[in-house]
């Protein structure tokens, strides 16, 4: 069981902002795609991966990371802080 | 060090006075303020709403400000940045460098700034007349973080 976290306009794209996901995906991209075949409002969401920022245990990483051990995945668009 | 994630203003005197309290050896404080304005691509905005990553988000400005303090000789630093609803004029995010000499102050105040704007996992969204729009990240940030490498 793994918790995903949304944020900003990905978060109002998939109307939640965190769920429990039960998942055997070994990669953040096995998850989106596991995700984008679910149904459409995922599919729209993670549409352009180019758009995309992931966090696994709020710590920035990348789409090719291993899922191994994760409790937390957070997916958003790029940060605009300051 | 320390950095404050929270909805409340702040007081840029009174954190400058908190900074160099009780201490004689600091010979600059420099700061930055960041201000909601009322434009933004040439349309008013009637509010700025501030997201964030709670608990990512004070792991991040810890971060930023753990890598300013190793790389200028820093006497003291601080960090706050706002969240929620801010109205223009409203402050957002003060960062406060304190060194003997001004230009590690200079330097890291800077440094600290360009890796806020697009390291620290805050979204933006401008209320407009037409609803609201996520401000889109600038390349002109990503850019200047490049300078620091």
């Amino acid at each position: 069981m793994m918790q995903v976290l949304y944020f900003a306009w990905v978060r109002e794209r998939i109307g939640v902002p965190r769920e429990d996901v039960e998942t055997s995906a070994q990669t953040v991209a096995d998850l989106v795609a596991e995700l984008r075949g679910r149904e459409e409002r995922y599919d729209l969401a993670f549409s352009d991966m180019s758009a995309i920022r992931v966090a696994l245990d709020q710590e920035l990483s990348d789409m090719s990371a291993s899922l191994a051990g994760v409790r937390e995945v957070a997916f958003f668009p790029p940060m605009t802080g300051g | 060090m320390s950095v404050s994630v929270q909805a409340d203003d702040f007081d840029v005197g009174a954190e400058i006075i908190a900074l160099s309290a009780g201490r004689t050896d600091i010979g600059a404080v420099v700061t930055f303020t960041g201000l909601v304005r009322d434009m933004a691509g040439g349309k008013p905005i009637s509010d700025m709403e501030l997201e964030h990553y709670p608990g990512m988000t004070e792991k991040a400005l810890e971060k930023i400000e753990a890598e300013a303090n190793a790389r200028w000789d820093l006497q003291a630093s601080r960090i706050i940045h706002r969240y929620g609803k801010l109205t223009p004029g409203a402050q957002i995010v003060l960062v406060a460098t304190a060194s003997p000499h001004r230009g590690d102050a200079f330097e890291a105040a800077e440094f600290i700034m360009d890796f806020l704007k697009s390291r620290a996992p805050f979204w933006k969204k401008e209320g407009t007349a037409d609803g609201g729009k996520w401000v889109d990240a600038r390349d002109a940030d990503e850019d200047a973080l490049n300078r620091w490498s």
